[in-house]
């Protein structure tokens, strides 16, 4: 563990490398980037994530100086970058489809940039073996992107985008071409050489789980909004919204009035028929305010009795089960309806699983297992 | 016996239609001319047997081809205007086969349409409309007169220039296709990566662009080339008396001289010096279909 944690968004002296300024950005009426603000750090592994037409692309080329800011200043390690064409600015970008050039090899391809530099010949020759043997690709130097497969490929456009050693690096759904396991893989070896370069990275993915795996911070984007910037833990644990909460993995969603009853702590009164729900929140919420109880699946207990001393029970039966090999989602009905989503680790066989359809079943769970959302 | 009449049908079709026509012009090439019908001797008569027939075969026409400087001269200018034609509707093709693949993509059909159009009217009135356009009293000069920019008609047709004219204008689709098809198919992240590794746009060009259409440069030049060598309609109708092509003196040797063994002689060295640029072509295909695997 490293005595110091990696956290230079909390510290208020560093200065950023990346620093969007209210940046708006329109294609005739439609506006795809809503006065944003947002400071990315040097060596930071920074995602964007977010559905598809949610802008996270657009912030992307903007970094990259393929589109113009409409609004706002875009500053690149302390200067404003919004004049600079794409050639002359000190950022790389490794594009979606690789965009590798068909009619150069891997080793052409990776020299590219460096030759458009005019760096001297050995240090070219140097710089382009260094980036193959990072990539792994010494075998493949002199092969043509057809010849190579897809996983090749993805390593032969982020050797070439890491090739002039960038401040920033740019990478637009990375992965997305490959397979399942090959992207587990690579996730790593992408941390794995954004640690060795040292270089800022700034992904745009619309994966959760992949900008969960490699990123220092996650922006959840939608409809060219900033939802919410922060680690991916606390992304999970505390969403600020029903859109992060439900984005971001899979959630329970209660909706109900809040009553206050002591510091910090809240009655949520959500169906009629059943008892309040109990919850700790640090957000000021006054008596009958509307608000959100989210609560993640695995924080659900689910016991055939009763718990004695649980804070929030309710009793149900399960009208569904989703078997994950690892893990067991059960979808369990309340009298008034509603399905809680309850999830268990399969740590027994499935032949001596305790609940099968049709099961009585009590769920329950504690009073800060949930996050109280404001609507 | 599926693949065998797969294979006999273009295999008989080039027999019948190109084989054997090309054995009997390259035979009367071989004769001699002869003041009848068909105006050329020996026909071949089964009474006096195939050797006969064969020994009564010479290369005094092919001989005759060298002997008067007006045939390696036509040839040579042929190629020198084939050349200089096809360069010049490369310029001109290359642009536009550019900006159609840059249009918005509700445009492009429209485009293309508009490349394809005049083969909807025959090629022979297209060349008289020139005519009528290049001439002296022609559309052209009374505009530049009308505008002020010449003060005398400027003399265009019947000179290499209207040959030029007429041949860019007539092959321009042969070269834009090509070129389109293949700058269509390319990535448009490409140029966006280059400009990314530090391209100004005019070297992504030259970098990426370029060689990725290669293909279809090449395709483009040789459509436009192997035609244009032996063209015959454009500069019997536009170039002048000095405008020397092979196509024309062909032309002559048949119809005006009637010299048909002359004239065969003259085809079949112009299909020989054709081979090498149609046998490229064919190599060029041949290895694009296997880049495109």
């Amino acid at each position: 563990m490293a005595a110091t944690e990696f956290a230079p968004w909390e510290d208020p002296q560093a200065k950023p490398l990346i620093c969007f300024r209210n940046v708006t950005k329109r294609f005739g009426e439609f506006t795809a980037i809503d006065n944003v603000s947002l400071d990315i750090y040097a060596q930071e592994f920074f995602a964007l994530l977010g559905p598809s037409g949610c802008g996270k692309t657009t912030m992307m080329r903007m970094l990259a100086g393929f589109e113009n800011v409409t609004e706002g200043i875009i500053e690149l390690d302390g200067a404003d970058v919004g004049d600079v064409p794409p050639n002359k600015r000190a950022v790389n970008m490794m594009f979606q489809s690789y965009a590798l050039f068909p009619h150069l090899t891997v080793w052409e391809n990776i020299a590219f940039g460096l030759r458009r530099a005019k760096i001297p010949a050995d240090d070219l020759t140097n710089r382009v073996e260094e980036m193959l043997k990072l990539t792994r690709l010494e075998r493949f130097a002199s092969r043509k992107p057809h010849q190579i497969s897809g996983g090749q490929r993805q390593r032969v456009a982020l050797a070439r985008s890491l090739a002039k050693a960038p401040k920033l690096l740019l990478l637009d759904e990375p992965l997305g071409a490959l397979d399942k396991k090959l992207r587990q893989e690579t996730q790593f070896e992408l941390m794995d050489i954004q640690e060795k370069t040292g270089t800022t990275f700034v992904i745009v993915t619309h994966d959760q789980e992949e900008a969960m795996t490699v990123a220092s911070r996650v922006a959840v984007m939608d409809e060219g909004n900033l939802m919410q910037v922060a680690t991916p833990d606390r992304i999970y644990e505390t969403p600020n919204s029903v859109y992060v909460a439900d984005f971001i993995g899979d959630v329970n969603l209660f909706k109900g009035t809040a009553k206050p009853v002591g510091e910090d702590q809240y009655q949520i009164n959500w169906v009629e028929s059943l008892p309040p729900l109990n919850a700790t929140s640090s957000l000021p919420l006054n008596d009958g305010q509307s608000c959100h109880l989210a609560i993640r699946p695995e924080k659900v207990a689910i016991n055939a009795e009763k718990p004695d001393d649980a804070v929030n029970a309710v009793q149900g039966k399960v009208v569904d089960i989703a078997y994950l090999g690892n893990l067991s989602t059960y979808y369990v009905e309340l009298p008034d309806g509603t399905v809680i989503k309850a999830q268990t680790a399969n740590t027994r066989r499935i032949s001596r699983r305790s609940f099968t359809w049709e099961d009585p079943v009590w769920l329950s769970w504690t009073a800060t297992a949930g996050v109280l959302l404001d609507s | 016996m599926r693949r065998f009449f797969l294979i006999a049908v273009p295999f008989v079709w080039l027999l019948v239609l190109f084989l054997v026509p090309f054995l009997i012009v390259l035979k009367i090439s071989l004769s001699d001319a002869a003041l009848a019908r068909p105006p050329y001797t020996p026909h071949f008569e089964w009474a006096e047997g195939i050797w006969a027939f064969f020994s009564q075969l010479d290369f005094e026409n092919f001989v005759f081809l060298t002997s008067d400087s007006l045939y390696w001269k036509a040839y040579l200018s042929s190629l020198q205007i084939a050349v200089i034609s096809t360069f010049l509707t490369l310029l001109i093709g290359y642009p536009i086969a550019y900006g159609m693949a840059r249009a918005p993509e509700e445009w492009r059909p429209t485009l293309m349409m508009l490349v394809i159009l005049p083969f909807w009217t025959s090629f022979l009135i297209r060349v008289y409309a020139w005519m009528g356009i290049l001439s002296k009293e022609g559309l052209l000069n009374q505009f530049l007169l009308w505008s002020g920019i010449i003060n005398e008609p400027l003399v265009i047709l019947n000179t290499n220039t209207a040959v030029y004219i007429g041949i860019v204008y007539t092959y321009l689709p042969f070269m834009i296709l090509p070129i389109y098809a293949a700058l269509d198919r390319m990535d448009g992240s490409l140029i966006e990566a280059a400009e990314d590794l530090g391209c100004s746009r005019l070297t992504a060009f030259w970098l990426v662009t370029v060689p990725l259409s290669r293909n279809g440069i090449i395709a483009g030049c040789f459509l436009v080339f192997i035609p244009a060598m032996g063209e015959f309609v454009i500069p019997s109708l536009l170039g002048g008396s000095r405008t020397l092509m092979i196509g024309k003196v062909l032309w002559e040797e048949f119809f005006s001289n009637r010299d048909w063994p002359v004239a065969s002689a003259v085809a079949v060295v112009l299909l020989l010096i054709l081979i090498v640029p149609i046998m490229l072509f064919q190599r060029n295909q041949q290895k694009q279909a296997e880049a495109e695997q």
